[in-house]
This record gives C-alpha cells, sequence and structure tokens, in this order.
C-alpha cells in the first residue's frame, strides 16, 4: 500500500554494522573488528541502564564485571521482580546434549523459519551461536536446572519442535534464570561497581549533540524529578503487551521508555507483530486486571475441544465423545494439540466465534486431560503438572482432574519494539536496546523458550562486546544539568505530571486503559481487517482527546502516587496503540502474529505476500505532515529460503 | 458479595497511621483480593478520595511484590499462597476483613501498604550468589550435579523474596528468606568455594539490616507462600557453625 492519509514513506533504513560474508562467521568478525575500550579507562565510563529483567540484570552485570560504571534502574522495588521472573516453560539452547540431530544451524532455520520469515538472518544466527554460552554461564552461576539421574542436564521438547533443546527449571524457569543474572547483578553493587536505583521510572531520554547521554527519572517514593548522564544508554524495558490491558505480563509492564526514545527520534519497528498465547486461563468478569498464562507443556498431553453444537450448555462429562470436536487433531493431523501459538490461537477464536466456546460468555475452549490420566495414571500426570493443576485450581475454583480446564488466547508477547542495527543500537546513536523491547530476532513470531534466550544473549554476551565499540570513542564531553537539552527534558517531564494532576477530569486512568485494551483486542487481536482497523484508528484518536480531557488522577506529584503511574504509561500506550494499528494497516499480508483477513488461503491459513511485504517496518515518530513516517529495512534470505509454514 | 474491609492508611514514613473502614459491595467470588481492592480504588477516587497504595506486578504468585496481612495472617487465610492469587471465593458474604503492611523493624512502612524491603537485597549483596563472571564458565556437562541435590536446590531457590516469614516472624527474622539461598547455593557443586564465606557474610548483614534473631518460633513456614521448610534453617546453622570454627 503506498504511503495514505495515515502514514508516509521515508528513505529505506539500512543496518550498517552487520557484517558480510559466510553466515557462521559473522559474529566473530563482528567481535574483531569492534574497538576494544582500554581496561583502565572503562572505570571512567558510564552506563545507564534500564530494566533488571533477564536483558537488563544480565547486561549490567558484565558491563560492570568488565570496568565500566554502571547505574541501573528499575520500577519495582527490587530489581528480582522485573517481569522475567514470571516466564515458565524453560530457555532453548543448542547444545545438542540430546544427540537428536540439533545444531546451531538447525535452531537458526527453526528460529528464522517460526518467525514466518521477517527477521534478519545475521541476527538469528548469532542468538543460536551464543544459545549455548547461555547455558553454561547460567550452571556457573547455579541455577538449579533440571537434571536426569545421572546428573546431566535434562531437555525436554516445547512449543511442536522436534528436538529437545529445551532446557528449564520446573514451571519456574524466567524465576530461576532472572535470581542468577539478580545476584549477578547483587554482587557488582555490593563491590560497588553499579549503582541501583530500584523504584526509579524512566520518564524521558535526554539527547545531547545527537546522542543518548541521559535519561529523567521519577523516584517513584519521594517524587523527586531528577536527571541522570553517561556516557550511553541502555533500554532493557521489555514488552509493551499491556498495551491491551489484559495480557498475561505483569501490572506495571509499559511502553514508557521505549515510547520516549521514540518520540525523541528512534525508530520503532513492526509494532504490530504481537504473540497471542492459546493457553491462558479465560476472563471471569468485568473486575479481571490480568490474565494468566497456562505452560504450553500441557499441550503436549492435554487434547484441545468443543462440542460439535454450537451454544452446548452441557457439563463436558455429559457430551459424548461422538459429539466432540478435537478440532485441532481434525485441521492439522500431523501436528495435532502440537500446532504453533499463532495457528491454535486462531483455531479457537475460531470456534468460539461459530458459536461453539465453552464456559462464562462462550470464550473457552478446553484443554482436556482425562485421556492422559487413563493412559498415564493420575499420578504421573500430578508429577509432570501438578503445581499448574494447582495454579489453575486456586484461580479458577474448578478442579482440573475433575472436568477438563477452559482456556483461551491472551495476549503474551510483542516481537515489535525499538529498531536496532546489528550491533543492538538504535537509530540515536548511544541508544541500545536489548531483549523484549527490542525488535531483532523473532521475526514476525517467537518461538516458545526462545524470549529469554534472547534476553540473555543480548545482556551476557552481544551488547557487552558490541557497545565497547560505541564507548571506544568515549568519554564523551561533560552534560550539565543546565544544558539547554537536558533542560529541556526535565520540563517535558514537569509539564506532562503537572497536565495530568490538573485535567481533574470524571474517568480513572483505568477505565481508560481497559477501553484501550478492548479496541486493540477486538479489532488488532487475532484477526485484523482493513475496516476495523481504520475505525480502530478513529476510536483511539478520539479515546486520546478524551483521556486529555476527562482523566481524574488523585493525590500530588511529589508523593509515591500509583495513578500518577499509571497515568503516565497509558498515555503512551494509546499513542502506541495508534501506530500498531497503522503498522497492521500497512502491512496487508498476513506472517505469524499478524493475521488479515483479506489475506489468506482459501482454507483459511495465513498467506504471506513476500514480494512486496519482506522488510522490517521501521516508523518514525512524526512525519514532515504530521503522520509516522515507514522507513523499510530490506530482508533477505541466503540460507532459509521462505517457504510457505504448513502443520497440517 | 458484601463485604467491609478495614484498611492500614498511613499516608507516608513519618505519618501516623490507622485502620480505615470500607464497605465493598457486589464483588464477585471469582475477583482475586487484590481486584477487590482495585474495585474499591476505582470508587475512592472517583469520590475525591486518596486511593489505596499496595504492592503487586505479577499478580500470578511469583514476583513477589505482594504483601498484606489479612486478618492477621501474612498473604491471607489459604495456605501456600500469595496475596495476589488469594480469591474471594475463600471469604463469606458479609464479612469484615482487616488489611494491613507488613510489620517488622526492618521493613519500614512508606505508605499505606507499601513496605520497604530493600534489607532483603542487602542480605544477597553480602553474599547471596556465585561468583562466576560472564565467560568464564566451563561446559555446562563438566560438573555433573546428582539429581536429589538439583532437586532440593531447585525447591530452596523457589523463594520469591516476599517477605511473609519476617512479617509473621515473633522477632521480625529473615532466618528463612536467608536460608533458603544458603541451602540453594550450598547445595550446588559451583556453590562450594564460597559456602563458608556466603554464610558468615549474609548472616552478618541480616544483623546490620536490623532483622530479629530466630528462636524457632516457626511460624515463616507456616505462611511461606513456596512452603519453604524449616529444616533449611538447621542447615544453615550447621553451615554456620562448620564455617566458624575452620576460622
Ligand atoms: C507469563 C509469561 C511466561 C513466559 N514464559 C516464557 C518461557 O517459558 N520461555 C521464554 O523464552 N519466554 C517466556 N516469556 C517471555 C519472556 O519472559 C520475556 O520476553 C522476557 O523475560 C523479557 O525480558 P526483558 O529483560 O526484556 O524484560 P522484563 O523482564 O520485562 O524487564 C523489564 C525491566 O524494565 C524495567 N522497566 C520497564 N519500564 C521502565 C521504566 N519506564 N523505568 C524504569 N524501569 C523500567 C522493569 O522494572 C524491569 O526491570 C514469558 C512471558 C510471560 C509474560
Ligand atoms: S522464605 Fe517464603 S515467605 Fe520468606 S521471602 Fe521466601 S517465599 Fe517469602
Ligand atoms: S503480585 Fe507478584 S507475587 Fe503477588
Amino acid at each position: 500500500m503506498a504511503a495514505t492519509e495515515f502514514w508516509s514513506e521515508g528513505e529505506p533504513v539500512v543496518d550498517k554494522a552487520a557484517p558480510d560474508g559466510p553466515v557462521e562467521t559473522r559474529w566473530d568478525r563482528r567481535k574483531f573488528s569492534a574497538k576494544l575500550v582500554n581496561p583502565a579507562n572503562r572505570r571512567k565510563l558510564t552506563v545507564i541502564i534500564v530494566g533488571t529483567g533477564l536483558a537488563g540484570g544480565s547486561a549490567a552485570a558484565t558491563l560492570a564485571e568488565a570496568g565500566y560504571h554502571v547505574k541501573s534502574y528499575c520500577y519495582q522495588d527490587s530489581p528480582r521482580r522485573a517481569h522475567s521472573i514470571a516466564a515458565q516453560g524453560g530457555i532453548n539452547a543448542a547444545k545438542n546434549y540430546r544427540n537428536d540431530g540439533d545444531s546451531v544451524y538447525r535452531l537458526f532455520y527453526d528460529t528464522v523459519k517460526g518467525g514466518d520469515f521477517r527477521a534478519r538472518e545475521s541476527n538469528v544466527y548469532r542468538l543460536a551461536q551464543v544459545s549455548v554460552n547461555i547455558i553454561d554461564q547460567c550452571v556457573a552461576q547455579g541455577v538449579p536446572f533440571a537434571r536426569e539421574y545421572g546428573g546431566l542436564l535434562d531437555n525436554r521438547s516445547f512449543g511442536g519442535t522436534q528436538v529437545s533443546r529445551t532446557f528449564y527449571a520446573r514451571g519456574q524457569t524466567g524465576q530461576q534464570l532472572l535470581l542468577g543474572a539478580y545476584q549477578a547483578l547483587e554482587r557488582q553493587i555490593g563491590l560497588g561497581n553499579v549503582e541501583m536505583n530500584a523504584r526509579h521510572e524512566m520518564l524521558e531520554l535526554i539527547i545531547v549533540d545527537g546522542k543518548a547521554r541521559g535519561i529523567v527519572v521519577r523516584d517513584m517514593v519521594t517524587g523527586e524529578i531528577s536527571t541522570e548522564f553517561a556516557d550511553a544508554v541502555v533500554l532493557a524495558s521489555g514488552g509493551y503487551g499491556n498495551v491491551f490491558f489484559l495480557s498475561t505480563n505483569a501490572k506495571g509492564c509499559n511502553v514508557t521508555a521505549s515510547w520516549r526514545a521514540h518520540r525523541k527520534g528512534a525508530l520503532f519497528a513492526n509494532p504490530c507483530y504481537t504473540q497471542i498465547h492459546p493457553t491462558c486461563i479465560p476472563e471471569s468478569g468485568s473486575h479481571q486486571s490480568k490474565l494468566t498464562l497456562m505452560s504450553e507443556s500441557l499441550r503436549n498431553d492435554g487434547r484441545v475441544w468443543v462440542p460439535k453444537a454450537q451454544k452446548d450448555t452441557r457439563k463436558a462429562s455429559d457430551i459424548p465423545e461422538d459429539e466432540r470436536d478435537y478440532y485441532l487433531e481434525r485441521i492439522y493431523p500431523s501436528f495435532g494439540n502440537l500446532v504453533p501459538r499463532d495457528i491454535a490461537s486462531r483455531a479457537a477464536k475460531n470456534v468460539c466465534d461459530e458459536g461453539r466456546g465453552v464456559g462464562p460468555g462462550g470464550l473457552g475452549v478446553y484443554l482436556d486431560f482425562a485421556d492422559a490420566i487413563s493412559r498415564l495414571g493420575r499420578k504421573a500426570v500430578e508429577a509432570k503438572y501438578g503445581n499448574l493443576f494447582e495454579m489453575y485450581e486456586r484461580i479458577t475454583g474448578e478442579d482440573p482432574y475433575e472436568q477438563p480446564m477452559r482456556i483461551y488466547p491472551a495476549v503474551h508477547y510483542t516481537m515489535g519494539g525499538l529498531w536496532v542495527d546489528y550491533d543492538l543500537q538504535s537509530t540515536v546513536p548511544g541508544l541500545f536496546v536489548v531483549g523484549e523491547a527490542n525488535f531483532s530476532d523473532h521475526g514476525a513470531n517467537r518461538l516458545g523458550a526462545s524470549a529469554l534466550m534472547q534476553g540473555l544473549a543480548d545482556g551476557y554476551f552481544v551488547l557487552p562486546n558490541t557497545i565497547s565499540n560505541y564507548l571506544a570513542s568515549g568519554p564523551f564531553p561533560k552534560v550539565t544539568e543546565t544544558d539547554a537539552p537536558v533542560v529541556e527534558a526535565r520540563k517535558q517531564v514537569e509539564d506532562r505530571i503537572e497536565k495530568f494532576l490538573s485535567i481533574d477530569g470524571d474517568r480513572t486512568v483505568d477505565s481508560f486503559h481497559r477501553e484501550l485494551g478492548h479496541i486493540m483486542w477486538e479489532y488488532c487481536g487475532m484477526e485484523r481487517t482493513e475496516e476495523g482497523l481504520t475505525k480502530a484508528i478513529g476510536l483511539i484518536r478520539a479515546l486520546k482527546e478524551e483521556f486529555w480531557t476527562r482523566v481524574k488522577v488523585p493525590g500530588k506529584g511529589e508523593e509515591l502516587n500509583q495513578n500518577l503511574e499509571k497515568a503516565g504509561r497509558v498515555a503512551d500506550f494509546i499513542e502506541l496503540g495508534e501506530l500498531m494499528c497503522i503498522d497492521a494497516l500497512h502491512r496487508r499480508e498476513s506472517c505469524g502474529g499478524h493475521f488479515r483477513g483479506e489475506s489468506q488461503t482459501p482454507d483459511g491459513e495465513a498467506l504471506r505476500h513476500d514480494d512486496e511485504f519482506s522488510y522490517a517496518a521501521a516508523w518514525e515518530y512524526f512525519g514532515a505532515d504530521g503522520k509516522p513516517t515507514l522507513h523499510k529495512e530490506d530482508l533477505n534470505f541466503e540460507y532459509v529460503h521462505p517457504s510457505t509454514r504448513s502443520y497440517k | 458479595m458484601d463485604i467491609k474491609v478495614r484498611v492500614w492508611r498511613q499516608s507516608g514514613p513519618s505519618a501516623g497511621g490507622k485502620m480505615v473502614a470500607y464497605d465493598v459491595k457486589g464483588i464477585s467470588p471469582d475477583a482475586s483480593f487484590l481486584e477487590m481492592i482495585d474495585v474499591l480504588n476505582e470508587t475512592l477516587i472517583l469520590d475525591g478520595d486518596d486511593p489505596i497504595a499496595f504492592d503487586h506486578d505479577c499478580r500470578e504468585g511469583i514476583c513477589g511484590a505482594c504483601s498484606m496481612v489479612i486478618n492477621g495472617v501474612a498473604h491471607g487465610p489459604e495456605k501456600a499462597t500469595t496475596t495476589c492469587q488469594l480469591h474471594m471465593r475463600k471469604f463469606k458474604d458479609g464479612d469484615v476483613i482487616d488489611v494491613e503492611p507488613w510489620r517488622a523493624a526492618a521493613f519500614p512502612v512508606i505508605k499505606d501498604l507499601i513496605v520497604d524491603r530493600s534489607a532483603f537485597d542487602q542480605i544477597i549483596q553480602a553474599g547471596g550468589y556465585i561468583s562466576a563472571p560472564t565467560g568464564t564458565a566451563p561446559d555446562a556437562h563438566a560438573t555433573p550435579v546428582p539429581k536429589k541435590d538439583a532437586d532440593l536446590a531447585f525447591e530452596a531457590a523457589t523463594c520469591i523474596g516476599c517477605g511473609a516469614c519476617v512479617a509473621a516472624c515473633p522477632n521480625g527474622s529473615s532466618m528463612l528468606f536467608t536460608a533458603a539461598k544458603i541451602s540453594h547455593l550450598g547445595l550446588m557443586p559451583q556453590g562450594q568455594p564460597e559456602r563458608d564465606s556466603r554464610v558468615i557474610d549474609m548472616l552478618q548483614a541480616q544483623d546490620d539490616a536490623g532483622f530479629g534473631g530466630c528462636t524457632n518460633a516457626g511460624e515463616c513456614t507456616m505462611v511461606c507462600p513456596k512452603g519453604i521448610p524449616l529444616s533449611l534453617i538447621g542447615r544453615l546453622n550447621s553451615d554456620y557453625r562448620k564455617a566458624i570454627t575452620k576460622r
């Protein structure tokens, strides 16, 4: 689609940091060509890192170990509570400990294909390469991965891959990996190499002479606004799934750090690529504040079904076998219940749209363990999934050993994020972005157990090498409180807070957030159409107007004020929501997590258009005409040739 | 269902606080305890009152942020359950529910139900880690770990750092939290080189941070949402004795 009333098109964006030549040696060559910083000079260089999840925590610890001075920020009361803590299933690595034919190349291949050919080959290859180092590093830190009786690490197959390359720690892999990074970080804090600022929220980026040189933060306890300076700034602030209000993200997850940087010139890539996870606990009512993921591993033994008849209100146990539709097994006989997430989610939506959903509002499908229990015995099922079953019972009050679980898709992960080059540097020099906050490695769809891998790859192994190339030309000229861009950034923050507090309207921040979530879910969720997206853009613009005239934020700025925090986040989500719809509108193809109703095969499968859309869409905040400007980064596939994903 | 909550309100660290009662009407039994507070806060805001401040984030029992003493019990009445995972169906229509912050010398109140738990981070800084700078690791299979040890280490490592153990302890002791970390790292072969200094330094740090001493009251493990067993404190004590005698 050419530029329209909603956007304009600018020059292509080019990744200048990526080496060419054989993919296997690109990372080695990049490391070799990167400038190094003399150890004696490192202490004179300061790096700000926003975020203490797997990406930010591991980066802060590693850069401090290398001798840099690090200033670290998170909005929680402790770096250990970053949302990486909630990851359940596992982390991929091409160790081939199972001798089942896995290799760096196979993980690379699976990830490019899984991303529906919308990721960069160079990045993905590097990710697969360093995956093996991650496991070594975590084991050295004492991460208690699951082990076999012989004492070696256990692996499982995850998300339908044909090899067993997923390392895990029961259903708490993210927690254990994050505690490893957190402990390494605390060690550096104790040694005085990292200055940790918990309960501090970044509200603005400071750019001086075209380079990222600092941030404006608010102390969330006292409300004090301060400006913090550094030679480089790293954003590790996580994903933006909370734009949908209901998601599996933590309540505080937000886009503010990224969005503030975007407004100051950092391009935002592929915002519409969102992952909707098929196995979450359905909503129970209007009080619902978040959705809980049930690990994907459940699909290894559970069978997904709905009644064949519409509006069948009988109890699950009263519906005879021949009146049930095990629709995944029926439509996708070779992968069955293990089809990838996007496919399982859309199939659930389709059967519910047909009026065959179960539970309140007909928004649910069954995940049934009856066969597994009779085949393996209750004990074996309990050993595998006991903690998940308990969690389900605690939330729903229903016993999944007696009646099938009810599940429904929910927003889970965002593949889009700030555009970065091969060095993980954004379009603002000196601003680096790692983890879920960047757009780098997953293309249009992320495979299970690959986000933990990417966060730790970025933080432990990639960024520490690439940022040195940038820092080698520092220390940069001193920045002070009185420099014009610093004064201006601080004023932007203060004015915005002032504005929130002065509107004194009649609607709460949460009511706006919920409404935004409804719009996004309805029109920019599992299926998107030109008509729906155009409508959504109008609705979001109207919502934005209303927000800035009717929101009510109680209290003061100079105190702990959770509604003021939320107001800032929701204001940014509203702007992001609009950009997501514009991005989804412009991409008139279906790929990965992005399904356009107009672009499907006769039997309803996603239809990609490689001729037109084989690029990453990087958006600039405002073009000259007030519309976001699209910059395309062409994607070339030299190794893994684009093919149609088929799971039938 | 209709209930009444009596909530600790305190405007700041140095302000006095008091219990304030609120009626909450028409709450679904399927709502979580925190969702009930959300609903109450929405009405408080529209009525021009200050909403109740409380810590929370993941709302799925893993981040350790949520922290309310409910009817006198840290994390409330349901066993092995964090505040965020507690649901209103555990209460009855007409119930009066008291909600207070963690109370302990080392966890000063910041506002309403929010306390400062940074003392836990200080304990970890003192030695709750294995020194393994990035890039120095041997192959992950270089050192097999007996499954029994790995499983036990994992159990200990599931501590979410919520601080309920401290809030429940009559002495405000952090012994269960510290013992969980000592046990996790002490059970792994990688944790052996620093095993002695770790226990000495972490115990010193918990004293310095103002936590009380352990008198084996056992209240901690009763409220621990992750079921960290009291036996780990025994393990810590034995590690400590060994470390001290070697000195
Ligand atoms: C329920 C769930 C289960 C998952 N399971 C898996 C799995 O099994 N395998 C897998 O590979 N992936 C999984 N994922 C995805 C994966 O956990 C995340 O993508 C990954 O952990 C993100 O890490 P991160 O470091 O980028 O961000 P996060 O861990 O989200 O950290 C963000 C950090 O940024 C800080 N921050 C944010 N904004 C600001 C601001 N404005 N100012 C200051 N600080 C800020 C936060 O305080 C936090 O410290 C799961 C995700 C969820 C939600
Ligand atoms: S030991 Fe239990 S109660 Fe104490 S901090 Fe850890 S999880 Fe919380
Ligand atoms: S909010 Fe995370 S454990 Fe309760």
